[in-house]
């Protein structure tokens, strides 16, 4: 299994980190040569964290960290503390990790970081005091604003709209969608939220969901999904459906999960940021972490490869950029 | 009036007017629940799947064992679908059916063989084959997807598409449980499966072939999950290293809704499968009309305690009539 494969890689690594760590004192220039650095995404089988991953084995080539990745296979809040107590126990340098719950694996990571761990979150935060730097791939105002944005587009500024979300205790999502109602109340005040639905980002829940929303509210004009494999799995009913063409379907998703239904019309535009380059700058992050560039105190610099050079800002988080819309003119370029 | 009575005695009469009650409160409250094109497919279509993982799962009970691992042996089958797709769009879809159901069937044979010869219960066989087999699918896996746009789309068509205003998937579920109804309740191994659940010491007294008909109903089983697989590929369209993930006990919920005593010698498929009709049902109708997302999963516990107790209750009240019974014939058993 995946799992005890990494877990012996990890002793290996760890093995390799202990010798290093005696070196480092006597050579600088050694940088990050030998530092093992563990990802652990909210859930394996997931294309997105797949493409997060392949990003940070990038950056980790680059750099000369050795990069492993575990995680478990269904996003529940407290799945990922066996594999943050496991990489504790291996003292990897850094842990690069998207929270399935603010403060369920808070212990975990405190646990991690005692034992001198530095702790990257990426995607989903945990509370600020639980890790020293969180990569954030566009502020929550702004997704909040580019879906709005492309579903008013889509259904003509007025009518229903809902939400299916990941799980009910997702931060990302549910900050987002904070924003979004805030926002729905302020700029377009034709638009009614009548149900937010949650998928658990299990494609058979969402595609339920989906159905089960179409039907509770006939005059639904449009679904918003900020999370990938719920959009798929809306486009993916919708496109099956007498709802076709009648009800957007838009949100965050990933091109190959919604090249489909782009192609055959379900699903105008959607938008994301690069899952790549947010993994990529993450595992930047770690590094400059472990070799002391940076502490995770606002204003400190570091160079992120081809990215360019990134500031930490307020509660140590540092900005990926803006999200990026998709559609049918610009989707074929893309593959992940 | 007597007639009512004895119907309403029949579980599975039972099960089927509370299942014809739910749907015609939530068309009350509703109607394109059940009144619209969509509606209409979507009662039929949805439960299918589960439907036919309740048939196998009812053949496993009725010999006083359990499979537990039919999540897995689903979400892997379906996996294979995909990727023999994925692989070779051009293969015919009877050759794929037959491919993923031999794999279930092989995986259903490991478990049979383990509870059979090894005699180790089958609670504690299908655990670890329910995790074992998903490491398999993780292992295989990792973190690959298959989308829709990998699959050809005859045969995600074959998902949707009704015949007669029935859905093809429903059709499939439909001759399953006819085949399977006919085979346990008309011929000798069929009813030697009753035999061995009622008694397992007795039907080996009896010299039945207890080993060969244990089994063939874990073989079947499997069998059924590896269709199951097939249809959830068609029907979702998306198949991660997740799929089926917990699906094992909503389907042991069913079955045991439905009427099939958990300790074995009891019920029926027809029972199993109109419990799990019931079960999606109830569970598509909740947020349809309206109850939020948390309380759905905490209804679903209720009904299947209920059914538990019902069946306790009805089984104590047999049993009391049964020794009232024999008392009558037997005056001089009272009187010693």
């Amino acid at each position: 299994m995946k799992f005890s494969r990494s877990v012996a890689v990890l002793v290996a690594a760890g093995a390799a980190l202990a010798l290093t760590a005696c070196g480092g004192a006597a050579d600088d220039a050694g940088g990050g040569d030998g530092v093992t650095v563990t990802m652990l995404p909210k859930n394996l089988g997931n294309p997105y964290f797949e493409t997060s991953t392949s990003g940070a084995e990038e950056a980790a080539g680059e750099l000369g960290l050795a990069l492993e990745e575990v995680g478990p296979e269904t996003s529940t809040p407290d799945s990922q503390v066996p594999f943050i107590n496991t990489s504790a126990q291996q003292g990897v340098a850094a842990l690069v990790v998207s929270a399935n719950d603010p403060r369920a694996i808070g212990d975990a990571l405190d646990e991690a970081r005692a034992a001198g761990t530095k702790v990257v979150t990426f995607d989903s935060d945990t509370d600020p005091e639980f890790r020293d730097i969180f990569v954030n791939q566009a502020t929550a105002e702004g997704i909040a604003s580019k879906q709005l944005e492309l579903i008013s587009e889509q259904i003509g500024g007025s009518g229903e709209i809902a939400i299916l979300s990941a799980s009910a205790n997702a931060t990302n999502q549910n900050a987002w969608i904070e924003l979004m109602e805030a926002q729905l109340a302020s700029d377009y005040p034709d638009i009614e939220l009548v149900e937010i639905a949650y998928g658990d980002d299990d494609d058979q829940a969402s595609f339920d969901k989906t159905a089960a929303l179409l039907q509770a509210h006939p005059d639904l004009k449009g679904i918003v999904s900020p999370t990938t494999v719920g959009v798929a799995a809306a486009a993916r009913y919708v496109s099956t459906s007498e709802f076709k063409g009648k009800v957007a379907v838009t949100g965050l998703g990933t091109p190959n999960q919604m090249r489909e239904y782009v192609e055959d019309g379900t699903v105008t535009a959607f938008a994301l940021w690069n899952p790549g380059d947010l993994g990529y700058l993450a595992a930047y992050a770690a590094s400059a972490l472990v070799d002391g560039t940076i502490t995770g105190a606002p204003g400190e610099t570091f160079e992120a490869g081809r990215l360019g050079e990134f500031t930490v800002g307020e509660d140590g988080v540092v900005l990926l950029g803006d999200p990026f819309v998709f559609d049918a003119s610009n989707i074929g370029d893309f593959d992940f | 009036m007597r007639a009512v009575g004895a119907a309403l005695r029949s579980r599975e009469a039972a099960v089927a007017l509370v299942l014809v009650l739910v749907v015609a409160g939530t068309t009350v409250l509703q109607p394109g629940f059940l009144l619209s094109a969509g509606g209409w497919r979507d009662l039929l279509l949805t439960p299918s799947l589960v439907a036919v993982l309740a048939v196998g799962q009812a053949i496993v009970v009725v010999t006083r064992n359990v499979d537990l691992s039919v999540g897995s042996v689903l979400g892997l089958c379906a996996y294979l679908t995909g990727t023999l797709f994925a692989a070779a769009p051009d293969l015919p879809v009877v050759l794929v059916v037959a491919a993923a159901v031999a794999a279930g069937a092989v995986l259903g044979l490991v478990n049979g063989v383990v509870v059979a010869f090894a005699r180790v219960p089958a609670l504690v066989v299908t655990l670890g084959t329910l995790y074992a087999y998903r490491g398999l699918v993780l292992t295989w896996a990792g973190s690959d997807r298959i989308d829709a746009s990998d699959m050809p789309h005859a045969f995600l068509d074959l998902g949707v598409r009704q015949v007669l205003g029935v859905p093809v998937l429903a059709i499939v579920a439909v001759l399953v449980l006819a085949v399977a109804a006919h085979y346990l309740h008309t011929s000798r191994a069929g009813r030697q499966l009753y035999a061995i659940g009622s008694d397992p010491d007795a039907a080996v007294l009896y010299g039945l072939p207890v080993r060969r008909r244990i089994l063939t109903a874990f073989v079947a089983c499997g069998a059924l999950a590896g269709l199951a697989g097939v249809m959830f590929a068609a029907r979702y369209g998306t198949v991660s290293s997740g799929a089926g993930t917990g699906l094992e006990l909503t389907v042991v919920g069913a079955v045991v809704v439905g009427g099939v005593a958990i300790f074995g010698g009891s019920g029926t498929v027809l029972g199993a499968a109109t419990g799990a009709v019931l079960l999606v049902t109830i569970n598509r109708a909740l947020p349809v009309v309206g109850v939020p997302d948390f309380w759905q999963r905490a209804v679903v516990g209720v009904l299947i305690i209920t059914a538990i107790v019902l069946d306790r209750v009805l089984a104590d009240r047999r049993a009391r009539a049964l020794a009232r019974a024999r008392d009558v014939r037997n005056p001089q058993e009272v009187a010693r």
